[in-house]
């Protein structure tokens, strides 16, 4: 594995160029914000973003995804038999990742792909991506990457990080299958020790450039109902509105529900994404319902990331500092606080 | 469980026994329709699987019957929701789908050489004859020792699978307790009074002991003092949860308490587990 040099414009000649083995997504900018697309073949790649408002996760784990299918049909031999609905697999590439977004897929990795239990549909898309990282020279204000076992270049996840270097681009491979992709895409020219010099630099003055830090230090040592009969819970909550968005687009949330759909006969059972901020997700049939209030789903929220997933995993906290939640939030509710809180209990 | 642990086997409603005189209890009878799903479904008791409605979706339920009793599965439901609802309607011959077995079971290696005293309430006695059936099967029964049984419904129409609990009631190899809150039946043989007073009667050591203990919470709630004060450790007084689930394998994320998905880790935790957990459930 070795490090490859390319003209920043060569980039979405090498990416088109692999579109024959590949489907290629890029971020693209729609409005005010740009999301993962399929790369067109008139489009330019743009690399001024800052990060996506959507992390790629929906490219793992659409947001709505029919797992089955079947027939309601009395005539069908079949009939009420749920059935596999045929799918495919091809490879992509993911380009322009940034590194907090494959670091969380590598948090969600022990919740789909675990000993007992693998996400099938999960699984092989993820298998068939290779994600092409790019390092981020000018972290925005709310992230905090550094603070959660992230970085603005860490390699977790990724299967190539790039550095800008201004006029060109140093390809860092890191596996097996970013090697390969390397050698389709004809990225030959190794980059010499002045340009792998100049690669440490943007690092360490991206990692500089983080202004935000959170202590996560004590959060695994504290004692679990300390934390959830904590007395800062209420003000926490207090201006929530439970939207969602925050676990909309929190690349590290995953919940999703499960539901039948049938039109005229003919049926689908269909994962959508849930969202934990809401009531209906633990509503029993029994018109129980054990987070029926709000402060109890916020609190789910913060312990879920911060407590239950560093107990349970022993994996760290689950949250990558990409600050989403942080600026989206329409009530301001910053997870940075919270750590603060939780941390210093 | 299939290869995708989502996908359900298919299997045919073979009998529909009305189980309370309310009607909202039945015990759905099903069997397989694949021989070879039948062989790779193997449980133990306290386990339970999503059963899966084609075009209402699935719900997780206790498995009633026992594993020594072959060539059938059985779940009682009580009618609450969608799925509920639509199943209290179907017919025998009926196609639907189970998946699972799914979450841990009630811990018979470590009550293997103990007294078991199982304690239910309601219609939460399915798994729990799942157990009884069990340990009362001959290859088994000596496995333990004395089992003693404090079952209790609000009426005598309330209580479930009562004819076994009479054949039960004749056997000397288990102790049964039945109770109901209230009955203006004379002629009503068994106990009368709240499933709490009659464990606190019947039940006077917890030498050697494990307790199962399931039903609604306010059972659970006045039970808990009465084992304790006859010196039941947390670690000896074994409960099993219900939470709104989908998945059912830990990976959808709604059930959790804490750390802990009712669904995969549970159902079945002890009360010292389960002091160890916010108490969110």
């Amino acid at each position: 594995m070795g490090d490859k040099i390319l003209k920043k414009a060569e980039l979405q000649d090498v990416l088109r160029a692999l579109k024959r083995t590949y489907e290629v997504f890029v971020p693209v900018k729609e409005n005010d914000f740009y999301s993962f697309k399929p790369l067109m073949d008139e489009e330019k790649v743009d690399l001024s973003f800052t990060n996506t408002r959507l992390s790629p996760k929906p490219l793992v784990l659409p947001q709505s995804e029919r797992m089955f299918e079947f027939t309601l049909d009395e005539k069908s031999e079949d009939a009420h038999i749920v059935k596999e609905s045929p799918k495919d697999y091809p490879p992509r590439i993911i380009a322009g990742v940034r590194p907090c977004d494959a670091k969380a897929l590598r948090l969600l990795q022990v919740n789909f792909d675990n000993p007992e239990f693998k996400d099938p549909w999960w699984v092989k898309r993820r298998e068939s991506m290779t994600l092409i990282g790019l390092g981020c020279s000018q972290p925005c204000s709310a992230c905090f990457c550094t603070s959660v076992g992230c970085g603005p270049f860490n390699e977790e996840g990724l299967d190539i990080l790039l550095f800008d270097l201004g006029e060109c681009l140093l390809a860092r491979t890191l596996t097996e299958k970013g090697e390969r992709l390397l050698q389709l895409g004809g990225m030959d020219t190794d980059a010499d020790s002045g340009l792998k010099k100049s690669a440490d630099e943007v690092k360490t003055k991206a990692e500089k450039k983080i202004s935000s830090h959170v202590p996560t230090d004590k959060l695994r040592e504290k004692n679990v109902n300390d934390l959830f009969d904590a007395p800062f819970w209420d003000d926490v909550a207090f201006a929530c509105i439970n939207c969602g968005t925050c676990t909309f687009l929190c690349p590290t949330c995953w919940c999703f529900d499960i539901q039948d759909e049938v039109i005229r006969g003919e049926g689908d059972r269909i994962r959508n994404w849930d969202s934990c901020m809401f009531p209906l997700f633990t509503l029993h049939a029994s018109g129980h319902n054990p987070r029926a209030q709000k402060v109890q789903r916020i609190r789910q929220r913060f312990m879920h990331k911060l407590k239950y997933y560093v107990d349970k995993y022993s994996n760290g906290v689950a949250c990558v500092g990409c600050g989403r939640c942080v600026k989206h939030c329409p009530v301001n509710i910053d997870i940075r606080e919270v750590f603060n809180l939780m941390n210093e209990l | 469980m299939t290869d995708n642990p989502y996908l359900p086997f298919p299997v045919r409603i073979q009998q529909i026994i009305t189980e309370t005189e309310d009607k909202n209890l039945k015990t759905f009878k099903l069997s397989f329709l694949n021989r070879e799903d039948e062989e790779r479904f193997v449980f133990m008791p306290g386990q339970f699987c999503e059963i899966s409605v084609a075009g209402k979706g699935e719900i997780p339920i206790g498995l009633a019957s026992s594993p020594t009793e072959k060539g059938f599965l059985l779940f009682t439901v009580n009618k609450t929701g969608v799925v509920t609802r639509y199943l209290h309607n179907m017919k025998e011959g009926d196609i639907i789908g189970v998946r699972g077995p799914l979450g841990n079971w009630y811990p018979w290696e470590k009550m293997g050489g103990k007294n078991v005293v199982v304690i239910g309430g309601g219609f939460a006695f399915t798994t729990l004859r799942s157990g009884i059936v069990y340990m009362l099967h001959p290859e088994n029964r000596n496995r333990f020792k004395d089992i003693t049984v404090v079952y209790g419904a609000r009426s005598p129409g309330l209580l479930l699978y009562r004819q076994e609990l009479a054949e039960w009631e004749k056997r000397d190899d288990i102790k049964m307790h039945i109770t109901v809150d209230a009955t203006d039946d004379p002629s009503w043989p068994y106990n009368v009074g709240f499933v709490p007073t009659v464990t606190e009667q019947k039940i006077t050591t917890s030498k050697d002991s494990y307790a199962l203990v399931c039903g609604p919470p306010i059972m659970i709630k006045f039970t808990q003092p009465v084992l304790e004060k006859v010196g039941f450790k947390p670690g000896q007084i074994i409960m099993s949860l219900e939470m709104r689930m989908k998945c059912g394998i830990g990976i959808c994320g709604r059930c959790n308490i804490g750390d802990q998905y009712a669904c995969k880790d549970g159902p079945v935790f002890s009360l010292a587990q389960l002091n160890e957990l916010p108490q969110e459930y």
